[in-house]
């Protein structure tokens, strides 16, 4: 449900950023932590583009996996939830990359002279 | 092959309507999924648009609530403030443990309330009832607090020095581990009716919060609830976590909460 909020927010940046140029495509970095759906931005997206320099914009969603570094052992390994045990048996985990929730980057229309 | 960019096609999804426009799933070798969409019209004039300009811009999407987080937590610590964001589902309590610890900490701590739900001041005329400051925040569709309401609410407010101010969030246990208010601590509150999994069905919460109070221990007798599998599920998503067990009805438990709280009052 938060991904309505989180997906107006990203039309404004957007449009912020795009100095009244039309925006032809939005690059998103969502972690697979972050508790994000991504299906669900896709879905608020065209819904909140509407009226805006956004609307039609294609979107691209990066979807980053999870890593986590075993602060007792230093190993680094994948993980699909925000928490794991390490094979050395440790709880203590610090999760590396999975978290991200950024506009990466955006395509505008330059128009030619 | 993704006949736009050239992308090389995994087995996950694909979904085609041609009428409208396609959403397209693909994965790269180190796990990376990568999802996006083609307007078939546009795909013909994808090379002739090649006058488009990307710009960079590496945004945190949630940076301007974080930033506002972070003034709020500078306010705070400048007036020597113990702000608690207290995070539950509904019916959990929170409400009920805010009014009990109110009443019996009256003469030690100076205690106010930030109030948020969707709807209702009912929570804030409990709170009210009490004596203490409280604002109620109605979020309306909103299913969580964030920073820019808290600092809206710190202006009505206007909690004195060296006091504590209790923010209950809007009942849910998804939305709010999200956004960061400017709070000295997340505190995770989990009634025992709710069954003992919830560390880990919703563990972004519980990963997030310093503190979980297990709340209504005076129904153990009725439920089949293994209060020790629950605090096992909790510190196997957050070995840090501190957890108190206590009964606002009964008083069971609350004597370390307030102990807790008044030491982080005045350290």
């Amino acid at each position: 449900m938060h991904e309505l909020g989180i997906t107006q927010n990203i039309i404004a940046i957007v449009s912020e950023n795009a100095q009244g140029k039309k925006v032809q495509r939005v690059l998103l970095e969502i972690g697979k932590l972050s508790a994000i759906m991504p299906e669900a931005i896709e879905f608020c997206f065209d819904i909140c583009a509407q009226g805006t320099i956004v609307e039609g914009a294609i979107l691209e969603i990066l979807e980053i996996p999870g890593m986590a570094r075993c602060s007792q052992c230093g190993a680094i390994f994948y993980v699909d939830k925000p928490f794991g045990t390490c094979e050395c048996g440790s709880l203590q985990i610090e999760i590396l990359t999975g978290e991200e929730l950024k506009i990466k980057e955006m395509e505008v229309e330059e128009l030619c002279v | 092959m993704c006949v736009t960019c050239g992308c090389s096609d995994g087995s996950e999804v694909k979904v085609t309507n041609l009428e409208h426009e396609h959403y397209h799933t693909h994965t790269l070798a180190d796990g990376t999924v990568i999802t996006h969409t083609h307007h078939h019209e546009e795909q013909a004039n994808m090379h002739a648009n090649s006058h488009n300009k990307t710009i960079s811009l590496e945004q945190e999407v949630l940076g301007r609530n974080n930033l506002l987080a972070a003034q709020n937590r500078g306010w705070f610590k400048g007036r020597n403030i113990l702000a608690l964001n207290l995070m539950s589902s509904p019916g959990a309590g929170k409400t009920t443990l805010l009014t009990r610890t109110i009443n019996d900490l009256k003469n030690k701590l100076a205690i106010s309330v930030i109030e948020g739900d969707q709807e209702t001041t009912n929570d804030a005329e409990k709170i009210k009832g009490t004596g203490c400051k409280v604002v109620q925040i109605n979020t309306g569709i909103g299913c969580h607090l964030d920073a820019s309401m808290i600092e809206r609410g710190l202006q009505e407010l206007n909690p004195p020095l060296g006091s504590v101010l209790m923010i209950e969030n809007v009942g849910n246990l998804v939305c709010p581990a999200l956004f960061d208010l400017g709070e000295q601590a997340k505190v995770v509150i989990l009634s025992v009716t709710e069954g003992e999994d919830k560390p880990i069905k919703y563990p972004h919460i519980f990963r997030n919060s310093e503190i979980m109070i297990l709340t209504k221990i005076d129904l153990f007798p009725y439920l089949q609830f293994d209060v020790q599998r629950c605090i096992e599920y909790a510190k196997q998503v957050n070995p840090k976590i501190q957890i108190f067990q206590v009964s606002s009805t009964t008083g069971e438990g609350l004597e370390d909460w307030y102990k807790f709280l008044l030491h982080a009052v005045s350290p």
